[in-house]
């Protein structure tokens, strides 16, 4: 199968610039910079229908089309590498395979904004990845691909790492650019949205590690290849999944977009574990709802799954087998969530501990019927707040109340969890 | 006080930055390194090299999960606690190491060598239940491999830079 952002993988090691680069490598900077205009870089990723692969799967091109051209000072792009969803693997898979294809997508993406500065902010625990990144920009740096004047134009940027301290929080965008300015991570009021005030003020765009990976091969080959990548009409490109939980191979592969669930299970993962059943799934990291057997063909794309009642997410598969509780599921879940709320907005501070409390008495047989309502109603409470990531906290926990109350309420009912 | 050495490095690193504050993680990271956790002394450090107040700099060392404002052992040990851990058993590993430790969940052993903590999602959910011990992953865990990971961590002595990043 066509790969895009794993063709160059080699096994067990990261690839070599000069590999890289015999493989058709910064051809699409080349490209961009003696035949296209910045808009028409935009525009292409645009027409490709590329969209955020960090989990919220807005448009790529057209998040970058909001950046005012005409302000005076500098503008921004920063590479969201804060991978802490957890389930979600991808982005440190590919940079400890391949750091080129990220460094070539955000020196295109500076082509196309007009920006002098890009920042790629890793997560701690990547330090693999994180010294990947840093040889490769040297090497790019070297060759002429990165600095001042790259290929005798012009244009030049510079990139910069910042290596973080752990917190799931800074993964939110606005949250990302109080850590990077050396404040508390927290999360900013929306609007003014980072496009047009961002980092120190000025207009920024945070774009994910894999979605900026994808841009040099839809300029070298063409928005309308990119496009045709999915196996769904509707579907752009290829998605990296990473699959975690009851399988028997939990592997991180690339797929086109709107792959069936059914087929990433029995295919690359080699189907469930021996003597397990699937029970449910959570598609795209911690914060997306359960999919259950019923929602096996469904087309993995953003439009398909969120018409299930779920969100691809990051693409980060957590699957479930029969006989495993999903109340002590959603607890564990929720208490990750309790754990690395910032806690500015009160929601979110004082609703998940409540939450988790509510879960934890009901897990350990002391629940009440009127338990139920209680949690039905802080799904609700959790939009209130800055940032998205509150009401993605409760995702979880609307999935088990809308397909598995029955499960909930034997809990109730039999004053114990019946899996024990 | 810290070495005129690491005083210049830090100064070179904020020298670097747009905005001197943007160093703040750096710098108490190296501060952190030196000490062992960061002391209230490096608070004071970080803040006359960063040109903030020391509450801001408090503000800062209180957010991030790896800067420890508390003494802790030689190495820490990290278990990670989500989904795909729990999914893969590592309540187990979690008992087991307490068990052999002698620690509950944030304690550090008699010996001062290990610090215990839970952490959040490590980015290696397929290899689940893992560790980290300093700067190692130990990956695909049984209480077997836990032992054999602490006999390893044990003889390797020193600490390792697990709060720093060698990029």
């Amino acid at each position: 199968m066509e790969q895009v952002l794993f063709r160059h993988n080699r096994p067990g090691r990261v690839v070599t610039f000069k590999e890289y680069c015999d493989e058709g490598g910064f051809n699409a900077l080349r490209k961009a910079i003696s035949e296209m205009t910045p808009n028409e870089v935009q525009q292409a990723v645009i027409d490709s229908g590329l969209r955020g692969r960090g989990g919220a799967g807005f448009s790529t091109g057209r998040k970058w089309s909001f950046v005012p051209r005409d302000l005076p000072g500098p503008r921004w792009l920063i590479c969201n590498c804060d991978e802490m969803e957890p389930g979600t693997y991808k982005d440190r898979v590919l940079l400890e395979h391949n750091p080129y294809s990220l460094i070539e997508g955000i020196t295109l993406a500076c082509y196309a904004l007009g920006v002098r500065h890009a920042f790629i902010f890793i997560r701690r625990g990547y330090e693999k990845a994180a010294n990947n990144l840093a040889r490769g920009l040297m090497e790019a740096k070297e060759a002429g691909l990165l600095g001042q004047h790259i290929l005798t134009s012009e244009f030049s940027v510079d990139i910069d790492l910042h290596l973080s301290a752990g917190r799931y929080i800074c993964g939110e965008e606005t949250a990302l650019i109080n850590a990077l300015e050396g404040k508390r991570p927290n999360p900013r009021s929306k609007p003014p949205f980072p496009a047009t005030k961002g980092l120190w003020g000025g207009p920024t765009v945070v774009n994910n590690v894999e979605t900026l990976a994808n841009v040099p091969a839809i300029i070298a080959k063409g928005p309308g290849w990119f496009k045709g990548l999915a196996r769904n009409a509707e579907g752009a490109g290829m998605k990296l999944f990473c699959v975690s939980g009851a399988v028997q191979n939990r592997v991180c592969v690339e797929l086109p977009i709107g792959t069936p669930l059914r087929e990433i299970i029995d295919g690359p993962c080699g189907g469930m574990k021996p003597g397990t059943k699937f029970k449910a799934c959570i598609p795209g990291g911690a914060s997306t709802q359960f999919l259950t057997p019923e929602h096996l063909d469904v087309p993995m794309d953003y439009d398909t799954v969120a018409k299930v009642g779920s969100r691809l997410g990051s693409g980060a598969i957590i699957i479930f087998e029969e006989g495993c509780c999903l109340v002590a599921a959603t607890l564990n879940l929720i208490t990750f969530f309790a754990r690395e709320s910032c806690g500015w907005c009160t929601p979110c501070r004082e609703g998940l501990p409540f939450v988790k409390e509510v879960l934890t008495r009901i897990e350990a047989g002391g629940g009440e019927e009127r338990d139920i309502e209680i949690l039905r109603e802080h799904v609700k409470y959790l939009n209130y707040t800055f940032c998205a990531l509150a009401p993605g906290a409760m995702a979880p926990l609307d999935g088990l109340l809308r397909h598995f109350e029955a499960e909930l309420r034997e809990h109730i009912v039999q004053h114990k969890c019946p899996f024990k | 006080m810290i070495p005129e050495q690491l005083r210049k490095s830090l100064e070179a690193r904020v020298a670097h930055a747009f905005s001197a504050r943007e160093a703040a993680v750096d710098v108490m990271k190296d501060l952190q390194f030196h000490y062992g956790w960061l002391t209230d002394e490096a608070v004071g450090e970080a803040a006359e090299i960063l040109g903030l107040s020391r509450l801001q700099v408090e503000e800062l060392a209180t957010f991030y999960e790896m800067i420890y404002r508390r003494p802790v052992g030689n190495k820490m040990i990290h278990i990670c606690d989500s989904i795909s851990c729990w999914n893969a058993g590592y309540e187990k590993i979690l008992d087991h190491l307490k068990a052999r430790l002698g620690v509950e969940v944030g304690g550090t052993t008699a010996d001062g060598q290990f610090t215990l903590v839970p952490c959040c999602c490590m980015g290696r959910c397929g290899d689940g239940p893992l560790i980290s011990i300093g700067s190692t992953i130990y990956d695909h865990l049984t209480p077997e491999l836990v032992d054999q990971a602490l006999e390893i961590e044990r003889l390797s002595g020193t600490a390792a830079p697990d709060h720093k990043g060698q990029a």
